[in-house]
């Protein structure tokens, strides 16, 4: 091994290894860059196989040159420590970085340089990207869905007096502080159902009746999540009491009902709530289908998060419960002040896997015909004159959503770091 | 002195076969100070906290301040409101701040205005010297600091009668005192007071009576002097000699 020993950098010929490794580095990746961005091959006098893997062995010599341990510069250390701690290491390294670079070119054409957005009919699209026409002007559908254009300020209006109630919480003087909870756990749902039914469904007020089999795109997304996440949480919970209490009855009660919604899948539910339901009402009753289906989802997701929170009931120590009782606490008071906050806290991170799990399960309600979002974008890429856009669709779903479950989770970390507590 | 304040008659208990209890007679006087001692595992922890039913005991009657304990007992929180209990663990609320672990019971189970409940708290950590960590939370406190504010909560409710399960074993020998120290600040202002403890300095300085337990029963129960000076059973000698 003496032979390789002039491989292996020291301290006097330090800079020479550092500058070579660095140029070979760069070198790799500006061939890449070349190819990839514009498709020139400068190594194309070499025969096949070199010139395909030239790129990776100039970049291993280069990131074996520049592993120099100790080196006294912090960012070197620091890039040697992370990723580039053997040959194997460096070899992952250079395809991921390869891979980011040949990544670039396909998708910056498809979603901006080759993408039309200007026009209003199919015939604009003839690049090769994307056709964000096609987005464009079905946009008013794919929010609203079958909402008559004229009336769709009601839903707006509704949306922001909803958002606006929601945000009490943060305004709340101290003295009003103990309401809270009640409010939003029977309060806010209430004015929130008035506003969805007098604003949005109709019918009173000189407003035009809008039924519910015309309500779609994301705001049917978010009103049925709104209302599935509020009402879900606490019948969670109740449930997750239930399963732990001394009673036998309430406690096989919550058991056989967790079971059972556990047990079967969320489109059966939603079929069942749209079929089968009705057939065991009387002929004269009439409950809206959007009603049932949040129904439906509700008792779903409930039968998670009541495991969910049971699981955070299990984690804290009997002492705390020794602790409440022997204050003289009754069984309410020792959930409400001692157990629960503690409980719930421990579960934020589930509960909002949960909740994600729930609005990306919207889009089943198609299956009693109701069309949110993605629904909307089935129907769209069925319509005749706008055939062979499903893939600009789907990309606008998956990042309309990505937005909102990426801030539902920073929503759930900042809760997190705000209940914080040493134990 | 007065009249008993508790009273134990012949009460057994059992966890599944495994008998805890046995046959235990007990009787506590106002104001009188019992310490408890045995080795672990006979029995001592599983009495007191069925003073205060954490526990429930199959046979035999206890009776606390007039009212027996037993299922149909409706008002078990208002005995467990009059009975303050001390735990080895401290067991303080870690989501509240020291101020409010001994606030909350007074507010919600004695429905005393805040304000009240306030001077009272500051009061009673005033009394076990932590009043200047009220603001801060359990988890920032030293162990010794924990006990001594468990034990500010537990007089927040203004008890008749105090447990104290270990209340020094969880603890460094270095914090032991200032928690003892607490302990008999109170047993001098007259509390009524069973204390579970090895520790036998405080046994000779405060007690007016120690019971010796073994295997779920009472070997021995004798007044502090007389238990120290001239212990009759085998057992009991036996583990005094190993503890002193």
């Amino acid at each position: 091994m003496k032979k390789l020993n002039f491989l292996k950098p020291n301290r006097e010929n330090l800079s020479t290894y550092l500058y070579t490794g660095t140029f070979l580095l760069l070198m790799s990746s500006f061939i890449v860059f070349l190819n990839a961005f514009f498709k020139v091959n400068l190594t194309s006098f070499l025969p096949g196989y070199v010139d395909f893997f030239l790129p990776l062995v100039l970049g291993i010599i280069g990131l074996h040159l520049i592993r120099i341990e100790f080196s006294g510069i912090k960012k070197l250390d620091l890039l040697n420590k992370n990723i580039n701690t053997s040959t194997f290491n460096a070899i992952l390294t250079l395809l991921i970085i390869f891979t980011i670079i040949k990544s670039i070119p396909p998708l910056l054409s498809w979603f901006i340089l080759d993408a039309n957005i200007a026009g209003d009919t199919k015939d604009v699209c003839t690049g090769s990207g994307a056709c964000w026409t096609y987005i464009k002007i079905w946009l008013r559908r794919f929010i609203y869905g079958m909402y008559p254009n004229d009336e769709q300020w009601r839903i707006n209006i509704a949306f922001v007096i909803v958002i606006a109630l929601g945000c009490v919480g943060y305004f709340a003087t101290e003295r009003f502080k103990k309401f809270l909870t009640l409010y939003y756990v029977v309060i806010y749902p209430i004015i929130a159902y008035l506003l969805i039914y007098y604003l949005i469904s109709g019918g009173s007020f000189d407003l035009i009746w809008v039924e519910t089999g015309a309500w779609g795109g994301l705001s049917l997304t978010f009103i049925v999540s709104f209302f599935c996440l509020i009402f879900c949480f606490p019948l969670g919970m109740m449930l997750a009491l239930g399963r732990r209490s001394d009673l036998p009855t309430l406690r096989y009660i919550s058991i056989g009902f967790i079971e059972f919604w556990r047990g079967v899948p969320l489109i059966t539910v939603l079929f069942m709530s749209s079929v089968m339901f009705p057939m065991f009402l009387p002929q004269d009753f009439f409950m809206d289908k959007l009603v049932r289906v949040i129904i439906a989802i509700s008792l779903f997701e409930a039968a998670y998060v009541a495991e969910v929170i049971r699981g955070g009931l299990q984690a804290l120590p009997r002492g705390q419960y020794d602790a409440a009782k022997s204050l003289g606490m009754g069984y309410w008071k020792m959930h409400i002040f001692v157990i629960l906050p503690q409980a719930l806290k421990l579960v934020i991170p589930g509960i909002a896997n949960t909740f994600l799990a729930l609005v990306k399960d919207t889009p089943l309600i198609f299956v009693v015909g109701l069309l949110e979002l993605v629904g909307m974008l089935n129907l769209a890429k069925t319509n005749p004159k706008w055939l062979g856009f499903a893939m600009e669709g789907y990309v606008f779903a998956a990042i309309i959503f990505w937005i909102i479950c990426y801030a539902m989770s920073r929503y759930s970390y900042n809760l997190e770091l705000k209940y914080k507590t040493e134990r | 002195m007065s009249d008993s304040i508790i009273k134990i008659q012949s009460v057994n208990k059992w966890f599944g076969d495994f008998q805890v209890l046995k046959d235990i007679d007990l009787e506590v006087k106002q104001k009188q100070k019992i310490v408890v001692c045995g080795p672990s595992g006979s029995g001592k922890s599983t009495l007191i906290r069925c003073i205060n039913r954490l526990e429930e005991h199959q046979k035999g009657t206890i009776v606390v301040d007039g009212t027996e304990l037993s299922e149909n007992t409706k008002n078990i929180e208002k005995i467990r409101a009059e009975v303050g209990m001390v735990f080895q663990q401290f067991n303080l609320f870690p989501h509240l701040s020291i101020l409010d672990n001994c606030t909350l019971a007074p507010i919600w189970v004695k429905k005393m205005p805040k304000k009240e409940a306030e001077h009272l708290a500051m009061k009673q950590l005033e009394q076990v010297q932590i009043v200047d960590q009220a603001l801060k939370f359990p988890g920032q406190l030293s162990g010794g600091q924990q006990q001594r504010c468990a034990i500010a909560r537990a007089l927040c409710m203004e008890p008749k009668i105090m447990l104290f399960d270990e209340p020094t074993s969880a603890l460094d020998p270095e914090m032991i005192k200032e928690v003892l120290d607490a302990m008999v600040n109170l047993a001098k202002a007259g509390m009524t007071m069973i204390v579970v403890t090895h520790e036998m300095g405080f046994a000779k300085e405060v007690a007016d009576e120690v019971i010796f337990m073994d295997e779920g029963m009472i070997i021995e129960k004798a007044e502090t002097k007389e238990f120290f000076a001239n212990p009759k059973s085998d057992r009991t000698k036996l583990f005094l000699s190993q503890i002193l």
